[in-house]
């Protein structure tokens, strides 16, 4: 990462281009299958979940298990939010126009995401002096807990669901996000003072002999993670246009927990190759649709027994290792690099 | 008590673990720039001490004073930032980090940019990150790791992580550096150089250093002043010779086993 | 009043179920310091156990018999037994020596497995199941059931029984040398490995038991039917300290009096949350549960 920032501002340009150019096939006639679209959606979703959850359990290496629950805070917040205030703003905005509903969406989805960095934080100071099963047990029911509530909103639909009005959610939008959340975990951690998360998740107790307030660093890392949960939250509302309580359950949680444990915890680059891998999975084993999450399940198990470093830091570990046999050239034995 | 000049005071401190009181009633004073050893059989409560002194544990009773400044009720990293370093008895490196990396985590509590700067990358923060980098490799070169910069810290040989924590320690910038044991599982030629060692770095850092040490030869050939413990209690304190001949110590030694690590059963170096 | 006692009873019935639960995994927690996600899933296993033994033997030993209900439940419990050493053996043991973390995701992905595949196997529609009659006993203005009542004997029973086997044979003895100290025990010479077995064994007979219990006083029984009582038992195991046999007992009976009680209230809609919360307090407060002791680090 020489030049991050240029790389952020290509990236995300090609984003605006790549959506500009479906939607403009969309108008001319030749309009991208819906069906590949919401795929494309669901995939980077997942891409900004795993990724924020990487920071928190793979770099810090506090173990949550209640992402779910961010993502539902910033779901909620966000399709409430543009389903009742948009309609009233968009008047203020000069009308029905791209550039009103885009400050509608891009507002909804930024307090979503306020809106879990916070409830990050009221569940992240408490519970973050507990460590590992202990800690996954605890956001395990904090998250549920979130989701009880919410099933017991009658504003918000309760346990029948919430309809949200507009299907906001673009590429440009889903992929833009995923690209910040990539570049902003990749620069926390790539800095002097981004260390002290690995360091946190090496040793707490030589961190804190090194000067390392590491509780700050773990609500940090807990708040940030939370913040992008509630994005991805409010992009999946603005692309389903319906959240239901229960699609917010531990189920959910351990999906993405998965994808960072297969992309190797701390390996930004494997937890978005997981990522991908993970969403399309079910949806090539649509066909078999009743045995697929069997084969989930079971895939699951084998890889831990195989490679419990993460499928893909065991695939990078191995060119590695014969890019080194081949070329004599050293690399460095890092898995954090 | 707080003389001047002292820049460490412990006074009257205990600790009780349940019924257990594994130190008890201690007052310890270390002086600018001193280099004081503290001693005992094993169990005698040296560590707890450590961990009295950084906050790990809080004294159930007494004070510590550092520099004037009550310390005591602080958190570890707080206390490390008043200018206090640390190493483990059972080495405590990051070990996934390289040794480059554990030496710059080291380097935090002096690092003016944070998160903000992390993800804005402005001229400043690379500045910064550039003043460090040769800072630590400056460090690693003068402590003779520059070859494991990339290596991570799991997989240096021993001898080299007992190295490399001392000089994490000594990237905190301290003006007290704690040693806990730092022979152990040395053989006697690299106890010799480790000897050197920590009469180099208090020399170049202007440093003092609490020791905590099982080798008497380690102890007696560098300490100008040692303090003994026995069952939490300090027994006896005073320079090398005086500590040699007091007949309190050479009987909580004896008491543990046959004599063989009693401090009067080696010659000074 | 007896409003009170009823809700109480019904809590006691609850807080039993839980019990026996908790006990599996406090159990395996106490041997191998791991939480057992799975261990819910084999309480599942047990009622569904029961359910098709019933209705293979049920011609010639009538579930609703006396022998006919022991002797199924017998036999769902030692299936459930050999059901929790198979995973133990292929899921758990090659991780021993891994991040408990590895353990634990594997866990979830035989938990999730044994779910997934319950609902291609047995169906995802709830099953209705029977076992003796049921029968409601009035004393007074309570309502007692009959189920009830087998619970509450049951349970006392099945306790006692692992009281025993834990604190006077010598493989309960073995069990407990092996959860102070792994390297200890096998210098003493005891087998870890068998030892493993057998608490994983007896983990999920007791499961077994518990979801029979739980499928008699409940309408029905379907594949997902452990998560939540699962999480739950886990709260008791917790609630009790973690690790220690009376301390699960005590706080699956807590528990269920406590949710007992809540569903009895108006806010009877949270009281699926309620044992998290509890959970989220204790952990807070008092990591140790209950009845167990506090551990400081050492540095």
């Amino acid at each position: 990462m020489k030049r991050p920032k240029t790389l952020l501002a290509l990236s995300l340009a090609l984003c605006a281009l790549v959506s500009w150019a479906v939607s403009f096939a969309g108008r001319s006639g030749h309009p991208v299958n819906a069906y590949f679209l919401y795929v494309a959606y669901d995939v980077g979703i997942s891409i900004i979940l795993a990724v924020s959850l990487n920071l928190i359990n793979g770099y810090t290496g506090q173990f949550s298990l209640g992402h779910a629950g961010f993502m539902a805070a910033g779901a909620y917040t966000a399709g409430v939010l543009s389903t009742h205030l948009g309609p009233r703003l968009i008047p203020l905005l000069g009308g029905d126009s791209p550039f009103a509903h885009s400050i509608v969406f891009l507002t909804a989805l930024l307090v979503g995401g306020l809106a879990a960095a916070l409830t990050g934080l009221l569940v992240g100071v408490p519970s973050l002096r507990l460590k590992g099963d202990y800690l996954a047990i605890v956001t395990l029911g904090f998250g549920e807990i979130i989701r009880v509530i919410l099933q017991n909103t009658p504003a918000v639909g309760g346990s029948r669901g919430y309809s949200v009005a507009m299907g906001y959610t673009n590429l440009f939008w889903t992929y833009g996000f995923a690209m910040i959340t990539i570049y902003v975990v990749m620069a926390m951690v790539h800095s002097t003072y981004g260390r002290g998360f690995l360091a946190v998740h090496d040793d707490e107790v030589a961190a804190e002999a090194m000067g390392i307030n590491t509780t700050r660093y773990k609500v940090t890392a807990f708040v940030t993670g939370a913040f992008f949960a509630g994005i991805g939250g409010g992009l999946y509302a603005h692309s389903k246009q319906f959240l239901n309580p229960s699609g917010f359950d531990f189920i959910k949680s351990i999906e993405i927990v998965v994808m960072v444990i297969l992309g190797g915890m701390g390996n930004t680059a494997g937890v978005v190759l997981a990522a991908i891998v993970l969403t399309l999975l079910p949806e090539v084993l649509r066909p078999i649709a009743g045995y697929r999450m069997v084969i989930y399940s079971l895939l699951l198990i084998i890889l831990m027994l195989t490679c419990p470093q993460g499928l893909f830091a065991s695939i990078g570990s191995g060119l590695r290792r014969l890019l080194r046999r081949k070329t004599g050239v050293s690399t460095s034995p890092s898995t954090h690099g | 008590m707080n003389a001047p000049g002292q820049l460490l005071v412990l006074e009257q401190c205990t600790i009780r673990f349940g019924g257990l009181t594994a130190v008890s009633k201690l007052d310890l004073a270390v002086s600018e720039r001193a280099l004081v050893g503290l001693i005992g059989p094993n169990g005698a409560g040296k560590t707890t001490v450590f961990n009295l002194i950084t906050g790990v544990y809080q004294p159930t009773e007494g004070r510590i004073l550092f520099d004037g400044k009550s310390i005591d009720g602080k958190r570890p990293y707080q206390i490390t930032e008043h200018g206090i370093a640390r190493t483990f008895q059972n080495i405590r490196l990051f070990p996934s980090l390289s040794v480059f990396d554990n030496v710059r985590v080291a380097f935090h509590l002096h690092v003016l940019s944070g998160i903000e700067h992390a993800l804005w990358r402005g001229r400043a923060f690379h500045d910064e990150e550039a003043a460090i980098t040769a800072q630590v490799l400056e460090m690693l070169a003068i402590f003779k790791l520059e070859r494991f910069r990339d290596t991570p810290a799991k997989s240096l040989p021993y001898g080299d992580q007992r190295r490399l924590e001392i000089v994490r320690a000594l990237a905190t910038r301290p003006r007290l550096l704690l040693l806990d044991e730092p022979a152990a599982g040395m053989n006697p030629t690299e106890k010799v150089e480790l000897m050197s060692l920590i009469r180099f770095i208090q020399e170049k850092y202007h440093l003092s250093i609490l020791l905590v040490e099982h080798d008497m030869k380690v102890v007696m050939g560098i300490c100008e002043h040692i303090v003994v413990l026995d069952y939490g209690v300090k027994i006896a304190e005073g320079n090398p010779a005086a500590i040699r001949s007091n007949a309190k110590v050479i009987e909580a030694y004896l008491g543990e086993d046959s004599g063989s690590g009693a401090p009067n059963s080696q010659s000074p170096p | 009043m007896s409003e009170f006692l009823q809700q109480f009873l019904n809590g006691l019935a609850l807080g039993a179920i839980y019990a026996l639960i908790a006990l599996g995994y406090t159990m395996v927690y106490g041997v191998l310091r791991f939480i057992n996600f799975a261990h819910s899933d084999i309480f599942m296993v047990g009622a569904f156990a029961a359910y098709y033994f019933s209705n293979w033997f049920g011609r010639f030993l009538p579930p609703s018999s006396v022998l006919g209900a022991t002797i199924i439940t017998l036999a769902s419990m030692a299936a459930c037994a050999l059901l929790g050493v198979v995973i133990e053996k292929l899921a758990y043991r090659p991780l021993r020596d891994r991040s408990k973390l590895n353990v634990l995701i594997t866990a979830i992905g035989v938990s999730l497995f044994l779910e997934y595949a319950g609902q291609l196997w047995f169906g995802a529609d709830p099953k209705t199941f029977r076992l003796l009659p049921s029968q409601n006993v009035h004393v007074g203005d309570l309502v007692l059931n009959s189920n009830q009542l087998i619970v509450f004997g049951m349970t006392l029973i099945l306790l006692l029984a692992l009281r025993f086997i834990v604190m006077h044979t010598r493989i309960g003895t073995a069990m407990r040398a092996v959860s102070f100290n792994h390297q200890a025990a096998a210098l003493m010479g005891i087998n870890i490995d068998s030892i493993i077995s057998f608490t994983f064994a007896l983990g999920s007979a007791l499961a077994a038991a518990g979801g029979i219990l739980y499928a008699m006083n409940y309408p029905a029984i379907d594949p997902l039917m452990g998560v939540l009582p699962g999480l739950k038992a886990f709260v008791a195991a917790v609630l009790g300290g973690i690790g220690n046999i009376p301390g699960a007992a005590l706080g699956g009976v807590l528990l269920g009096l406590v949710e007992s009680f809540v569903r009895g209230s108006r806010f009877s809609t949270y009281a699926d949350a309620i044992a998290f919360a509890i959970l989220i307090l204790i952990l807070l407060f008092r990591p140790a549960g209950i009845l167990g002791k506090r551990v400081v680090e050492k540095v």
